[in-house]
């Protein structure tokens, strides 16, 4: 590491903080990865900003609110015939979200492996899971809203700004979500057509996506954190 | 597996020209004809907005002689007003237009990255001001809660427009920053990773630093003010209650309970300082360009304009509390913001020496875009100073919400930039359309515009000072107000009418000589960017013929000791640079 730093056209940089900005500024382009790779990662810190606001939002509310705040591992506690068990719900659904991530993985190495049909299931499971995440979502907002009567203007059980923020949230995230199964569909099924061997059997669009879906599930843990273990 | 970036790639991309009107003109994927359209677009919402401003100037100068004029339309005329040329002007066309211009231009690419969704980001562009106009004709009017649409009162009984006005309003705010993100990432990826071979970021052209950091700060800053949106839109459609306390309105008790007006007022200003320079980095960037050339000489001091610009960028996301030193939020806050207000004051200061220092022994040609752009320097040290009053929390509180912010504002971020707009219009009108303008009729445009708006803003400070309050539709009779406040109101008002029939100078211009203008030089200006040395002019769909140039200097080699011309192109090899090339200290 004490050698003196080389970029890839072999120009030597300079030491200190001047060789950081003259690799960074060099020609051509800053980052080497493809174009839609950086508007990607481009993307993502903005939607970081927007999440970012709304959960400073939600803390806001929260703690300015004038009624009680509901208890968390009450409202969102599910019973099977017996006693109610606190966030068992919400642990499925952050087990399945992780798994997620997982099948993810593998498909962006299937993927630079050119192995197209492990890439496609690996992607089709990632889609399931996701898809199967928004189903359960569905089932926790109806158990919430017509079980436990929990709007976004009012609720039985505390301050107003319980449901208002939590549809709103969850809701954003889970068209993330939507959206993000989406797209995977669309990458798979043009994965197994071959659509990307006609262009140059580049499949960088698998880890494209593949960041998508991470970010998504790194959102939902912090959702996840300030909703349920608040 | 190592990426190759499109410069080093064997094969050219090849490009099919577009040959129908319809594929070149109307669902274009050109960034030139995006430009185009975005600028088109943005300066007709603009006219909009400037006859609003003379409606609410006429009802200020002569109160109660105009019978349309009511106390709502007033309301909903500054509103518009202000929302208008903020948003759908300045920023659509400093970035939309201005970045999709001369950004690949500048940084010698064929396009934008990723061409069909730059061609998406116009349309949904005209999607939201399509919503917006449409505000104007539902039932109750636009929204008339002024231009930071707070609440309560923007959605409270009251303000005129609450019942379709703001809902449209929201909306198109929302629309507009989905086009914006979409044109904005667009412009990131193709500075960061799509610039022709030689073309360095230190090499960069100030124009494109200034549109590149505007960019990242409107990704950053638009999420506030679209998260604002949606959370204001719940509150009025279904009654949630993320901003509105309880409150008893015309005798009623409204259902909403326990929400924070003030968290809006911090989420809108997170949006709304970077909005600031948004507006501003573009137009210090172009402007460094003008003088640059129109001065025969090198930008001074070219790293630290670069410095300065990231370190407004940065520092923008931390002064935003100093619009609300008067809203009740912590007193605690009021110095924290004060201090960073001032701290950014510095960087913004030394890109003032800078330009002037760029004039100073320059070989300055007063020609159109250089007016432009020294009236720029004036009108914006003159809104920067009065910036460092209002900066300080003991000075703003008696001047809040007085004509002396209005004054402030309008200076620092309505005037200045706009005479940059025009300068920048002026400047790259050759290269747009390959035909000359008349220039006589620019500098006549220059004069009028540059000492009308001073008639108009530079008494504004006074009646500020006389605590003349803005935003009232009616001054009416009072003690602090003598007669020579209310004359001159209505000497204001006839600069803002003289102000804007002068801008039918510039339409006339433009529009005659689009038609029957004197074919233009290629390179007018003798500037050393590479949009002036394309291989044709205006240039065609991909921009550099069959072969990307190559750059070899950074932008701004003017007046260079034993070279032939007094200005060496960026793509002209350093061996021809006679006698042993000079270094220029920027990058080898």
């Amino acid at each position: 590491m004490s050698e003196a730093a080389v970029t890839d056209s072999g120009e030597v940089l300079p030491a200190g903080m001047n060789g950081v900005v003259s690799d960074f500024s060099a020609d051509k382009q800053s980052f080497h990865v493809p174009w839609g790779k950086a508007m990607m990662w481009i993307f993502l810190l903005s939607d970081t900003f927007i999440f970012s606001c709304f959960l400073i939002s939600y803390m806001t509310v929260r703690i300015s609110a004038v009624d009680a705040w509901p208890y968390p591992s009450e409202v969102f506690a599910l019973s099977f015939g017996g006693d109610p068990i606190p966030l068992i719900l919400i642990a499925i659904m952050t087990f399945i979200l992780i798994t997620s991530s997982g099948t993810m993985a593998l498909a962006v190495n299937m993927g630079y492996r050119k192995d197209r049909k492990r890439t496609f299931w690996l992607m089709i499971a990632t889609a399931i899971l996701g898809a199967s995440f928004v189903g359960m979502q569905a089932f926790e907002w109806t158990k919430l809203i017509v079980d436990e009567g929990i709007r976004p203007w009012e609720n039985p059980v505390g301050a107003a700004q319980f449901g208002a923020t939590f549809f709103m949230i969850t809701g954003f995230h889970g068209l993330h979500v939507s959206a993000g199964v989406i797209y995977l569909l669309v990458v798979a099924f043009r994965v197994k057509r071959g659509f990307y061997e006609k262009r140059g059997g580049n499949y960088e669009i698998v880890e494209i996506a593949g960041l998508y879906w991470h970010f998504v599930d790194l959102v939902w843990v912090f959702i996840f954190a300030f909703f349920y273990l608040w | 597996m190592a990426y190759v970036s499109i410069a080093d790639r064997d094969h050219e991309i090849e490009h099919h020209d577009p040959q129908t009107f319809i594929t070149k003109y109307i669902w274009s994927q050109d960034h030139k004809v995006i430009a185009i359209q975005y600028g088109l677009t943005a300066i007709f919402v603009g006219l909009i907005a400037l006859a609003l401003s003379v409606m609410m100037r006429l009802q200020l100068g002569f109160p109660d002689s105009f019978s349309f004029i009511t106390p709502e339309s007033y309301y909903q005329f500054v509103t518009m007003h202000g929302m208008i040329m903020v948003i759908y002007l300045l920023t659509a066309l400093f970035l939309g237009g201005f970045g999709n211009y001369l950004i690949p231009l500048m940084c010698g690419s064929r396009d934008m990255v990723f061409p069909y969704m730059n061609m998406l980001s116009y349309w949904v562009y005209l999607l939201s001001v399509i919503i917006l106009l449409i505000s104007f004709f539902v039932p109750g009017g636009a929204t008339g809660a002024g231009w930071t649409l707070y609440p309560p009162q923007a959605i409270a009984p009251g303000t005129p427009g609450i019942e379709l006005g703001i809902i449209l309003m929201l909306a198109s705010l929302a629309v507009f920053i989905v086009a914006f993100t979409m044109g904005g990432l667009n412009y990131v990826t193709t500075v960061l990773q799509a610039r022709c071979r030689g073309m360095t970021l230190m090499r960069l052209p100030l124009s494109v630093w200034g549109i590149f950091m505007a960019t990242i700060l409107g990704l950053l800053a638009f999420p506030a003010l679209l998260v604002s949106a949606i959370m204001m839109l719940l509150d009025k459609t279904i009654l949630t209650s993320f901003f509105m306390p309880a409150m008893i309105s015309a005798g009623e008790q409204l259902s909403h309970t326990g929400g924070s007006p003030v968290l809006f007022q911090h989420l809108f200003w997170f949006f709304g300082h970077p909005e600031v320079y948004i507006v501003a980095l573009p137009a210090f960037g172009i402007v460094s360009d003008i003088l640059s050339t129109h001065a025969r000489k090198n930008i001074f001091g070219y790293r630290m304009m670069v410095w300065a610009i990231l370190a407004i960028g940065g520092l923008s996301f931390i002064v935003w509390a100093h619009h609300m030193y008067v809203s009740g939020m912590n007193p605690y806050f009021g110095f924290f913001f004060a201090t960073t207000t001032l701290i950014i004051a510095v960087p913004t200061a030394l890109k003032v020496y800078n330009w002037v220092l760029t004039l100073w022994q320059g070989n300055i040609h007063l020609r159109v875009p250089m007016l432009f752009a020294i009236g720029f320097i004036f009108t914006f040290i003159h809104g920067g100073l009065t910036g460092i009053f209002l900066g300080n929390v003991v000075v703003d509180l008696p001047l809040s919400d007085t004509y002396f912010v209005v004054a402030h504002f309008h200076m620092v971020m309505g005037v200045s930039p706009v005479l940059v707009v025009f300068g920048a219009i002026y400047h790259w009108f050759p290269k747009m359309t390959g035909k000359m303008y008349n220039e006589t009729l620019g500098k006549w445009h220059f004069w009028m515009t540059f000492f009308g708006t001073y008639s108009i803003y530079l008494p504004m400070h006074y009646l500020g000072f006389l605590g003349v309050p803005r935003r009232y539709f009616s001054m009416g009779t009072t003690d602090f107000m003598p007669e020579s406040a209310h004359t001159l109101n209505t000497s204001i008002t006839i600069s803002a009418i003289f102000v804007a029939v002068t801008q039918l100078i510039f339409l006339y211009n433009m529009i005659v000589s689009l038609r029957s203008g004197k074919k233009s030089d290629p390179n007018p200006w003798g500037a050393a960017t590479l949009e002036w040395q394309t291989p044709d002019n205006p240039p065609k769909h991909g921009n550099w013929g069959h072969h990307l140039p190559e750059v070899h200097r950074w932008a701004y080699d003017y007046s260079v000791p034993g070279y032939p011309d007094d200005f060496i192109p960026q793509n002209v090899p350093a061996s021809a640079e006679a006698p042993a090339g000079r270094d220029h200290g920027i990058h080898h």
